[in-house]
């Protein structure tokens, strides 16, 4: 089945508390230099192929549900086999 | 005799204490069952706290599109009076109902205590019991309570006095200081901290969270 790709990441002005914490621990553990923001991937299983119609639907669904706007951007990709 | 209905999600947990909280203070309270899209004639609605959908996704989110949240926002839309506590708040950011977002906590921690609050406006329906500048206490418990809106959203949001309640020393790092806002219009109120629990001598230190159930009930007796 074809598959589609919802990245979701809070905003670079919103504070990141998890990011921010997994950033502190890399450093502890000797990790130097790596900076980290912790964000979300959807995976999409899309029936019956996908087409303009449906990446506009799967935009629509990652804008009104996926993510939330005023704290998040997302990015919708279709994953190559 | 007001009716106010409390909403109650899967994974709510403060429904029965909102609903207490009510009878506690003269109104009649009123379940309200989230998959119905009957709000029962109330006059009034409260999105108790807890963790509806075990917080799946973002808190709040899914809550959103529950079937009785399209009645509830058409109701708040012609002025009926909705009170968010904690994860209600979260589901009226959620619904666009009130402007901002909240993310976790900015020192990760789970806070629960006492919180001194400041009455910003007492120009809505949930705090016209209050006076302007009031220093108040009620209880907090949340993880992810830290306020956050745009400098844009913000600047409206102290132009227009929207913003009704601010922390007295901010448990979570909100912009701010932010613990509760209201809506242009000034019916739909939401905020982190739980009056329901400030309401009884015997579990809390303070009672201040009952002002919040008289406001509403002298907002909608002078109404009618």
């Amino acid at each position: 089945m074809a598959r589609v790709v919802v990245d979701v990441m809070p905003k670079p002005e919103i504070l990141d508390p998890q990011g921010k914490a997994i950033t502190g621990s890399l450093a502890r553990m000797g990790f130097d230099g790596l900076s980290v923001r912790q964000g979300k991937r959807f995976e999409v299983d899309v029936a019956g192929g996908i087409t303009d119609e449906r990446l506009a639907q799967i935009k629509e669904a990652a804008e009104k549900l996926l993510a939330n706007t005023v704290i998040e951007s997302f990015s919708v990709h279709i994953e190559e086999d | 005799m007001a009716r106010i209905g409390v909403v109650t999600f899967p994974g709510t947990l403060d429904d029965v204490d909102a609903l207490r909280a009510v009878r506690l203070c003269g109104a009649q309270a009123v379940t309200l069952w989230h998959a119905s899209d009957s709000l029962d004639g109330v006059d009034a609605v409260i999105l108790p706290g807890g963790f509806s959908y075990g917080d799946y996704l973002r808190c709040g989110a899914i809550a959103r599109f529950a079937p009785i949240m399209d009645e509830i926002i058409a109701a708040a839309d012609k002025g009926m009076p909705v009170l968010g506590i904690c994860n209600g708040f979260q589901v009226l950011c959620e619904s666009h109902l009130l402007p901002g977002a909240m993310i976790r906590n900015e020192g990760q921690r789970f806070v629960c205590r006492e919180q001194k609050l400041r009455v910003e406006s007492n120009d809505t329906t949930w705090t016209c019991a209050f006076g302007s500048g009031d220093e108040i206490s009620i209880v907090v418990k949340h993880g992810e309570g830290n306020y956050v809106c745009d400098d844009e959203t913000l600047a409206r949001l102290r132009d227009n006095q929207q913003i009704v309640f601010r922390y007295i020393g901010n448990p979570n790092g909100s912009r701010d200081d932010i613990a509760g806002v209201t809506n242009e219009r000034g019916n739909v109120v939401g905020l982190m901290p739980h009056p329901e629990h400030s309401v009884d001598p015997l579990v809390s230190n303070s009672t201040d969270g009952r002002a919040f159930f008289a406001s509403v009930q002298s907002f909608l007796a002078a109404r009618v």
